[in-house]
């Protein structure tokens, strides 16, 4: 019993403790999240469409995913016969587990700080003793005094990781498309993973100059060179990259304007034709959380995230991380709304002939400033060089 | 620590079994499927030796780009379902030779001539770039190696390239 209880174990006890809590806490916040989107998404389409969007289940419809979710999970299971048991079942599985896998390093919303405000309404409710044990002098919320910070995971390797993750994430569209045992779902499916092949390249290529800059793949060092410089140049040094980032982001998750698999009525749909009831529930939350993961990864890499957007008039909290993150999700729907579906050839040529090259060549552009101008001055030589030709895009 | 062992014998475990999955199945993707959940229990190992870089790396390259081209293939070229044959004389051949193997890695293990790793020491994937960079004897055969594979990508995309007019 002794070594059991040394001083070490209790160290990782606590450690495990701490871990558990968080899994529970962002894998149930992640649930929320997800049906929450599939019903704003449908309503604000709704809205940019001039129709009404869900408005009949619930309050303004806000039971809605519940309904869907319960209507899925009455309906029957199909399984195609002569599909490859096993990966039929074994797909939306592996969509799922790589979806929350890679959110072991992305949510990284900085410490947990509490406003004093809302510490001292609690006070009034909870006793001392609780309050001292659950915050520290800073205001943070600690667990066995431990200070807490929103992120499961800080990696050495922390972006490789969601790289690796979201490489493993095409398998599920690969197997579903193969264990069908149907031709449509199989070109479908073939269609579908050859498109995130394309895009994997460029929004990896993206990342280059993050990473340059920061000198880390590490999440937290990003966030940490994205303050000493201050957010705004930043965010103006990276533009290019964002912008290629979210181009390829909206491909590798399969949002309009390249989400051929939606396209039910020209191309019977993709990969995912054969499933049904909750396979093809699952298959539809991980192509929502892994929105969820992009959105997140960029509200870091690229926004600052939890850092304040007006550097020591607000102060850096956790929920500047979330609204930049909804913010880009509201922009998914947006583009949803407004841009119409490519054409394979088109999502193809576009990827690899403008896309890809336009990564590259941002990648030697500021690799170049970098060595050149050095550490110092390369922020303000790429925002001229990224700002003025874009200026001149769109006087003309 | 104890988490070690677990997630040491858990990912073993798993490594073997699927590595024999990988001959045992019929069906050529079940196979694939096997091959890549090794390939990932091995990056588990690397990232227990405190190589976090290794281990994206044996994912990103070996259970991601890697396995896929494999997919890619059996399914365009639409390998049937094995059917039962027995070994014949080069497949006894390799049975002969992965029990020689075998034997061969547990005498080297028995022996502990080769040594387990007990390096826990985390390697940093900017220590990594430093070791690649810095030092010249490694710098030299890495940028000839990235020329080498950026030639056979040209080669192959001139090999692929459908002729003009045709």
């Amino acid at each position: 019993m002794e070594t059991l209880l040394s001083p070490a174990n209790k160290e990782l006890g606590i450690d495990a403790l701490i871990s558990i809590l968080k899994i529970a806490v962002i894998f149930n916040a992640l649930l929320g999240l997800f049906s929450l989107m599939t019903y704003v998404e449908r309503r604000v389409l709704g809205f940019m469409q001039f129709r009404r969007g869900p408005n009949r289940t619930g309050w303004f419809g806000i039971l809605q995913p519940a309904a869907d979710g319960i209507k899925l999970f009455f309906k029957e299971e199909l399984m195609p016969e002569g599909a490859n048991r096993f990966l039929f079942v074994a797909a939306p599985v592996v969509a799922i587990i790589t979806a929350y896998t890679a959110l072991a390093v992305v949510p990284y919303g900085g410490p947990l700080v509490v406003p004093g405000v809302i510490i001292t309404a609690i006070g009034w409710v909870l006793p001392a003793s609780f309050m001292r044990a659950a915050f520290n002098a800073a205001g943070q919320l600690t667990i066995f005094g431990r200070p807490i910070n929103i992120q499961m995971a800080d990696l050495d390797v922390g972006i490789l990781f969601i790289f690796a993750i979201t490489a493993l994430g095409v398998y599920s569209i690969v197997f579903a498309g193969y264990a069908s045992n149907n031709k449509y779902a199989l070109i479908g499916g073939l269609r579908s993973s050859a498109q995130m092949f394309s895009y994997e390249l460029a929004l990896g290529m993206s990342w280059v100059s993050v990473i340059m800059a920061a000198g880390s793949f590490r999440l937290s060092d990003i966030v940490a060179t994205a303050e000493r410089m201050n957010v705004w140049v930043w965010f103006a040094m990276q533009f290019p990259a964002f912008v290629i980032y979210m181009i390829a982001a909206c491909a590798e998750v399969n949002r309009t304007p390249f989400d051929l698999p939606e396209g039910e009525t020209e191309l019977v749909a993709g990969f995912h034709l054969e499933y049904s009831s909750m396979k093809f529930a699952l298959l539809q939350m991980a192509e929502y959380i892994n929105m969820i993961t992009v959105c997140a990864l960029a509200s870091n890499m690229f926004l600052g995230g939890w850092l304040s957007p007006l550097p020591g008039i607000l102060p850096n909290s956790p929920l500047w991380f979330f609204a930049k993150m909804l913010f880009l999700l509201f922009v998914f729907i947006w583009v949803r709304a407004t841009v119409p579906r490519f054409r394979y050839d088109q999502l193809m040529d576009f990827g690899w002939k403008r896309l890809i090259p336009a990564a590259a060549i941002w990648v030697v552009l500021f690799s170049g400033m970098t060595a050149f101008f050095g550490e110092k001055k390369t922020p303000p030589a790429t925002v001229a060089v990224a700002i003025v030709p874009a200026a001149g895009q769109v006087s003309r | 620590m104890i988490l070690d062992v677990i997630l040491f014998y858990g990912a073993a475990i798993v490594a073997i079994a699927s590595g024999l999955f990988v001959i045992a199945q019929r069906n050529p993707i079940n196979s694939a499927f096997s091959l890549i959940i090794t390939m990932c229990s091995l990056a588990v190992m690397f990232a227990m030796l405190g190589s976090g870089f290794i281990a994206v790396l044996q994912v990103v390259v070996y259970a991601g780009a890697i396995m896929v081209l494999f997919l890619f293939v059996i399914m365009l070229l639409n390998a049937k379902q094995e059917e039962g044959e027995r070994a014949g004389g080069i497949g006894r051949a390799g049975i002969g030779l992965g029990i020689i193997l075998a034997l061969q890695s547990v005498m080297v293990v028995w022996k502990g001539s080769l040594g387990l790793p007990t390096n826990h020491q985390e390697t940093a994937s900017a220590d990594v770039a430093r070791g690649l960079f810095s030092d010249p004897r490694f710098l030299y055969p890495f940028e000839a190696t990235s020329i080498l594979i950026l030639a056979a990508m040209v080669g192959a995309i001139v090999v692929a390239r459908k002729e003009k007019g045709k």
